[in-house]
């Protein structure tokens, strides 16, 4: 059985800021990260669609210690966020001091573009992830 | 099914970077469980590994076949487990249910690691490939920010505010080096202070350095026998009478459940059902406490405090001797340290050594009769549990 949205067709539509997962044709739920089956009901009954890229952000953290390699990014913030189609998915915050980063975050609305990572030796490759703002 | 007992341990020192090979440390720490098995190497039918980043700390895959052979186990079967830092709980588990079904009778399960040799930028790095690598590592997520996401998930779903949480989990690392600086086996072995812990670096917001556990080199080994091969060798057996493990996606795919870990709570409750008992039943626990917060999630999972209230338990000292289990007397992967691929194996050693009254003055439990072990790996992707029962 063939994977429906494999990493590089998401990746391809995350780099044009279009936030792609599956649908399940079964029970509804929606899948993000992909995944070969439906994340809810575990139906192959699943097909691509692009999400909004819009939530509230669940949760939140501001690095100090890098792993190698990304010294330079540090501090840098990680937000978890809520899709508004129910999934959670993680991503970096843009428009935040990291500086100012506190609990207040938590609840606030966010919209969606991208950053790609550049890759390093581990990786297979460069790929992108989102990169959430506050909503204005 | 048989019974299996624990007839022998074994662990070398968790400690910072030092000069010993994987198979060096992993040998040292067979052979001492062997001995006090009163055991050959010869009678050992098969190793069970836990070994997770070998390749990237010293150029070394399939130590478990070069330790075989270190310790005069000649060309027995020799397999490795990676689940992360559950890897050696894991080997443990699969080594109990080779002798429980029959196919031996006589095995050495164990792990090492040489994280701290990697230093903090690589392990860092390397630690970080247990999270996802293509949808949560180009984030540059690392294994410290993976529990400080579920600091602040756990402040704002329990309604704790942050500074009463931090002084909570600061409580548990505090515990921990309590207990941790008189375990000659520890590798941070110091007094520290709420206010230390507070005051200290901070490495990924709420968590500071004295809410993570150390990177550290060391191995741990048991050996397990069944319960007839037990009886001839030893006069305090200790059993495994349950056993769990599960698994789960990348973070984002639990959120259902965070910040409690779904794997752990499917994992613990096969182990008391397995074992037939309630986590009231429980003495003593070793949990995963790689960082402070997580101290918290696993009590609450593993059943022993209520949701959102494992910090109150700690400050009232329900969590220390005396209290309703006392947990991590051994100073947890705070203080004893966290050598990834032996932590379990660790553990392990840990609740042997406390039931048979063996460990330092200061942390020997009461005649404690039930033992629980707890080991994560990853964001949740891999969770072992083991309940440990005194058998004399």
């Amino acid at each position: 059985m063939e994977y429906k949205l494999t990493f590089k067709r998401y990746d391809e539509a995350l780099r044009q800021n279009k936030l792609l997962g599956l649908k399940c044709r079964d029970c509804g739920a929606v899948t993000i990260p992909p995944k070969m089956v439906c994340r809810q009901c575990a139906s192959s009954e699943i097909e691509v669609v692009e999400l909004g890229g819009r939530g509230k952000i669940q949760t939140f953290t501001v690095v100090n210690v890098p792993p190698e390699g990304r010294e330079s990014e540090v501090p840098y913030i990680i937000a978890m966020v809520e899709l508004d189609e129910g999934p959670w998915t993680m991503g970096n915050l843009d428009n935040v001091d990291p500086a100012t980063a506190t609990m207040a975050l938590i609840g606030k609305r966010v919209t969606m573009k991208h950053k790609v990572f550049p890759g390093d030796k581990y990786s297979a490759g460069d790929s992108a992830r989102p990169l959430f703002s506050l909503e204005a | 099914m048989r019974k299996v007992a624990v007839v022998g341990v074994g662990e070398t020192k968790f400690s910072g970077r030092q000069e010993k090979t994987a198979v060096e440390l992993f040998s040292e720490a067979a052979m001492d469980a062997i001995t006090e098995s009163k055991l050959k190497p010869r009678d050992i039918q098969s190793l069970f590994v836990g070994n997770v980043l070998g390749d990237f700390s010293e150029g070394q895959g399939m130590v478990q076949a070069f330790a075989a052979e270190s310790i005069g186990a000649f060309n027995v079967p020799a397999n490795k487990y990676e689940g992360a830092c559950a890897s050696a709980s894991m080997a443990v588990r699969d080594a109990f249910m080779w002798v429980a079904s029959g196919f031996y009778d006589i095995v050495l399960a164990g792990g090492v690691e040489r994280a701290a040799t990697m230093g903090t930028a690589l392990a860092t790095r390397t630690f970080a490939m247990f999270s996802d690598a293509r949808y949560e590592y180009p984030c540059g997520i690392t294994f410290p920010s993976v529990f400080a996401l579920l600091a602040h998930l756990y402040s704002a779903r329990y309604g704790i505010p942050l500074e009463k949480l931090k002084t909570q989990m600061a409580t548990t690392s505090v515990q921990g080096y309590k207990y941790g600086q008189l375990n000659e086996k520890a590798h941070l072995r110091k007094q520290v202070t709420i206010d230390d812990v507070l005051n200290s670096f901070m490495v990924c917001t709420p968590l500071q350095l004295h809410d993570c556990c150390p990177f550290s080199d060391g191995a741990a080994a048991v050996v397990l026998a069944s319960e007839e091969v037990a009886r001839r060798l030893t006069g305090k057996p200790v059993y495994i009478t349950g056993i769990g493990q599960a698994s789960s996606g990348p973070l984002a795919n639990q959120s259902r459940y965070l910040p409690r870990i779904t794997a752990r709570e499917i994992s613990v409750k096969q182990a008391y059902d397995m074992a037939g008992i309630k986590p009231k039943d429980v003495d003593i626990a070793e949990i995963h406490d790689c960082f402070s917060i997580a101290n918290l999630i696993a009590a609450e999972s593993l059943g022993f405090f209520e949701f959102g209230k494992a910090g109150e338990a700690w400050m009232k000292g329900e969590a220390d001797i005396g209290g309703k289990v006392a947990i991590n007397l051994s100073g947890g992967l705070k203080s004893k340290g966290h050598p990834i691929g032996a932590t379990g194996a660790g553990q392990v050693y840990e609740i042997v050594k406390q039931m048979r009254g063996e460990v330092e003055p200061g942390r020997q439990a009461p005649e404690p009769k039930i033992g629980l072990t707890d080991t994560l790996g990853g964001d949740g992707g891999t969770l072992c549990n083991l309940i440990l029962q005194r058998g004399w």
